[in-house]
């Protein structure tokens, strides 16, 4: 029976030289070391993500451990002041958490509204043609480098505010808030409206049935049947605001200080850090452990916004 | 519910929609306003010799060569580690484990990445990269860290086009009798290849804006040379237009939106080979 | 002559029993069609000859099959070499994103064939063997793509015949096709026969009658009938095979 099988085998393989050893149709496994070889290497390349979170936390942690064995926690946490960069030296995180959490407010009234707003008028409202032309531009919006925005803030959005408000310094928190809110805008609308879009057509249709109008049944099905995912898009969006940095870094000054008044001069933590980095420092100098301090700060406000993000998510996915 | 409520309320619905429309035109009028500007603002400062100069203090001598060269750098040499890593992630994850609390723990911890801020991985890059492995502030430095930077999203991205790769196609491959490497690297990857392309792309078109992290990583504001290996120091297009913009002169500021032209069309350019790539592949199978 | 014995083959999809105790054998140089209603795992027998289940989360499989009279389910058996023996031609047509050409040469080039002048030849070659020559032989470089859903088909034909194969598996070849392509490959399988052993899974009763030498009817996992076509459709001994092919049910 073998040896029929084999015989027909070379009958047709005239075709078939390449072929050294043509045997029977059940042969030996070969060695394959191949697979081995190919899924380590995958392997190693999936834990460099792994490996980058390890080396965030640990670069963080090492430094920032060091850092207070210097200043103290208590007085990292409560000092008003942040002078690291003079003399009387002040290590007040407040200082700078304050333009940050200043900065993050102001983009969020400029934002949150806007885009739920355009969120509801994309779902809404729009047909599919103005859907096709409004999307791509806000895309654009989303795609341009905060570079370019800090510059817009600096040159076109604080003159025109001084025009409103003259005795208003060329560094200030509102130009930069307003900026860094229509920077995430783009993030707020398309989240929201993907949100917003996946509630069911027959929840609609049952409101539209009972003689409710558009913006009825926006706020009254759409806007709660879509509330978490709505929710987790302003908190992805606030994280955001909070890591940004070229434009308030641009336009909203150098001047850490305790204040939620708009129209002062404020620095954020993001701005801090390059603020130092832009500097000549000495590696190891108490300087340069500020911007691991600073950035452990960072690091675990933005954890925790995305965190309770991605949450609010898992709750919204399970609604349908 | 009586007539005249009936009306009211369908002219409050006129209005909600008027106040929907109107805020969705901001994004779109500021968008209009922000471009109209940095045209009016940097046109005129462009000519051959922008291109060509180095950074200057007189601004009508300053020019972009060594930011456009540095971001070239940077591209070129992220592009691929970049690529390499993400699309071996995603290959990992698709087609190489069953899903278990590891890949899960790979897949939040990508998440997760996603959403740190990017100033965030210049410290690392600061700390591992110029101290730790002594790259100093070199353009590899800058690439490594712009690698670990975009990796998420080329992860995310590489996933989608993997998944969409249908299995029939990989059974065909099988049943010829390939091996499990073999149909990866000649029927999933090629078939995923442009929808991965264009992720990597858009992915490396973030990279070019980034400013913040290869400020903290050591890239120089000034910078009279191109940097002639990945040993050198650099700048890039970003960075530049960010030290033209904190002068204080009307000059630089100008010059400072000559550059941000450069950086837009650069972008512009990136993108729109993406979208051509997306649609002249668009999936056919 | 039987080139595949069945012995008690038992198959799981974690708790599913789909396959129970299935024993027979399958002629050489013969065509055997597989009919049965919908669900009753022909399907999944025939990715049994030739391992395609491994690739299946949660498969676990007993019993034996020989094919050759070895066991291809022994632990230190080369399944791609096995598959490369036994090849497979899917329901829906399922050619590479490539061009006609580099889908037949496919199966050559991963099993290691460099030579040009020798791979053209055999993509010459299988695409005669599958009734497709004549129409695409100026378009070779073309993509697959713009094949019609019959000439898509017969290429996976071509795609499997390429790398010379003893044994040719079908699964509803023909089912996602219009009547004048499914002619042409019930005719360009009758020419097949000549060389190669063939599995063909079918809904369509006439076509089994008109091109398979025996038939297997399945039912609910099991094999309620397996013998001659003639035998099977015109005098079966079992009350449920005539009620199916009398289309009494399924
Ligand atoms: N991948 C799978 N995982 C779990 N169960 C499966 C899988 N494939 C098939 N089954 C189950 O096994 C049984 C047999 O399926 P199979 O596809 O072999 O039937 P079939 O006879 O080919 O049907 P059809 O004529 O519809 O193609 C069915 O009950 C089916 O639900
Ligand atoms: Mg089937």
């Amino acid at each position: 029976m073998n040896e029929a099988v084999l015989k027909n085998a070379r009958n047709r393989s005239t075709q078939n030289q390449s072929q050294k050893k043509t045997s029977g149709i059940v042969q030996k496994k070969r060695m394959n070391r191949e697979d081995f070889v190919v899924k380590s290497i995958l392997f190693l390349c999936a834990m460099v993500s792994i490996l980058t979170t390890i080396g965030i936390v640990a670069v963080l942690l090492v430094e920032t451990l060091s850092f207070f064995k210097d200043v103290s926690l208590l007085a990292f946490l409560t000092d008003t002041k942040w002078t690291p960069l003079f003399k009387p030296e002040h290590f007040g995180i407040l200082a700078l958490l304050s333009g940050s959490v200043l900065i993050t407010l102001g983009a969020s009234l400029v934002a949150l509204p806007l885009g739920l707003m355009t969120a509801i008028y994309l779902s809404e409202y729009a047909d599919d043609r103005v859907r096709r032309v409004i999307k791509p531009i806000l895309e654009v919006l989303a795609g341009i480098p905060t570079i370019v925005y800090g510059y817009f803030a600096l040159t076109f959005v604080t003159p025109l505010l001084r025009v409103i408000s003259p005795d208003m310094g060329v560094f200030n928190a509102l130009s930069a808030s307003i900026v860094v809110g229509i920077m995430i805008l783009p993030m707020v609308a398309s989240l929201s409206e993907d949100a917003m879009v996946s509630v069911p057509k027959s929840l609609r249709n049952g409101a539209y049935s009972l003689g409710a109008t558009r913006l009825e049944v926006a706020r009254k099905v759409v806007v709660p049947a879509a509330f978490s995912g709505i929710i987790s898009s302003f908190v992805l969006a606030i994280s955001r605001a909070i890591g940004e940095t070229m434009i308030v870094t641009i336009a909203a000054g150098a001047t850490p200080k305790l204040t939620l008044n708009p129209l002062e001069s404020v620095q954020t933590m993001t701005a801090y850090i390059v603020q130092v980095s832009l500097g000549d420092i000495q590696h190891g100098s108490i300087e340069y452990k500020t911007i691991f301090a600073v950035g452990m700060t960072l690091f675990i406000l933005t954890f925790l916004i995305n965190l309770i993000a991605q949450w609010l998510k898992r709750r919204f996915k399970e609604e349908y | 519910m009586g007539q005249g409520n009936w009306r009211i309320r369908k002219i409050t619905d006129r209005f909600a929609k008027i106040a929907f429309l109107c805020a969705t035109l901001f994004g779109i009028a500021f968008l209009g306003v922000l471009l109209y500007r940095i045209v009016a603002d940097g046109a005129g400062w462009l000519n051959w010799d922008f291109f060509t100069n180095f950074s200057s203090r007189f601004p009508a001598k300053a020019g972009v060569a060594a930011a456009l060269v540095g971001s070239i750098w940077i591209v070129l040499l992220t592009g691929p580690i970049a690529f390499f890593l993400g699309v071996g992630t995603a290959l990992y994850l698709e087609e190489y484990t069953k899903k278990s609390w590891f890949t899960r723990l790979i897949q939040v911890n990508i998440h997760n990445l996603a959403g740190v801020p990017s100033i965030v991985y210049g410290i690392l890059g600061l700390a591992v990269f110029v101290q730790g492995l002594m790259l100093g502030q070199a353009v590899l430095a800058g690439v490594f860290t712009m690698s670990l930077l975009v990796l998420p999203i080329i992860v995310v991205s590489s996933q989608e086009a993997i998944r969409s790769v249908p299995q029939h196609m990989r059974n065909a491959s099988y049943a010829l009798g390939a091996s499990k490497w073999q149909t990866i690297s000649r029927v999933v990857i090629p078939t995923a290849l442009p929808n991965i392309l264009t992720g990597v792309i858009l992915a490396l078109s973030r990279a070019i804006g980034e400013t913040a992290p290869l400020v903290v990583v050591g890239a120089l504001t000034f910078v009279a040379f191109v940097p002639a290996s990945p040993m050198d120091p650099f700048t890039v297009l970003p960075i530049q237009i960010f030290n033209w913009t904190s002068r204080p002169q009307d000059d630089f500021r100008a010059i400072a939106a000559a550059g941000i032209i450069v950086l837009l069309v650069v972008l512009l350019t990136m993108n729109l080979l993406a979208v051509y790539l997306r649609n002249k592949y668009q999936k056919r199978y | 002559m039987s080139i595949i014995q069945m012995k008690n083959v038992d198959l799981y999809y974690d708790k599913h029993h789909a396959l129970k105790n299935i024993t027979g054998e399958i002629n050489e140089r013969s065509i055997t069609a597989l009919i049965g209603p919908s669900g009753c795992g022909k399907s999944t027998f025939l990715r049994t000859l030739n391992r395609m289940n491994d690739m299946i989360q949660g498969v676990h499989i007993e019993g034996e099959i020989l094919v050759a009279e070895q066991n291809i389910y022994h632990a230190d058996v080369n399944v791609e070499n096995l598959r490369k023996n036994i090849g497979m031609v899917f329901q829906q047509p399922n050619p590479f994103p490539k061009s006609i050409y580099d889908n037949v040469a496919f199966g050559r080039r991963i099993h290691g064939m460099r030579d040009r002048k020798e791979l053209d030849e055999v993509v010459e070659q299988s695409l005669k063997a599958a009734a497709l020559w004549e129409e695409v032989k100026d378009i070779l470089k073309k993509p697959a793509y713009g094949l019609s859903g019959g000439q898509q088909q017969r290429l996976c034909i071509a795609r499997a015949l390429a790398v010379n194969p003893q044994i040719l598996l079908m699964d509803e070849p023909t089912s996602a096709l219009d009547p004048i392509s499914t002619a042409k490959i019930e005719e360009l399988i009758g020419e097949l026969r000549k060389q190669y052993t063939i599995v063909i899974v079918t809904h369509n009763m006439q076509q089994a009658a008109r091109i398979s030498d025996d038939t297997a009817f399945f039912l609910q996992g099991e094999i309620i009938e397996f013998d001659t076509t003639e035998k099977i459709f015109h005098t079966p001994s079992d009350q449920r095979t005539e009620d199916y092919i009398a289309g009494r049910f399924g």
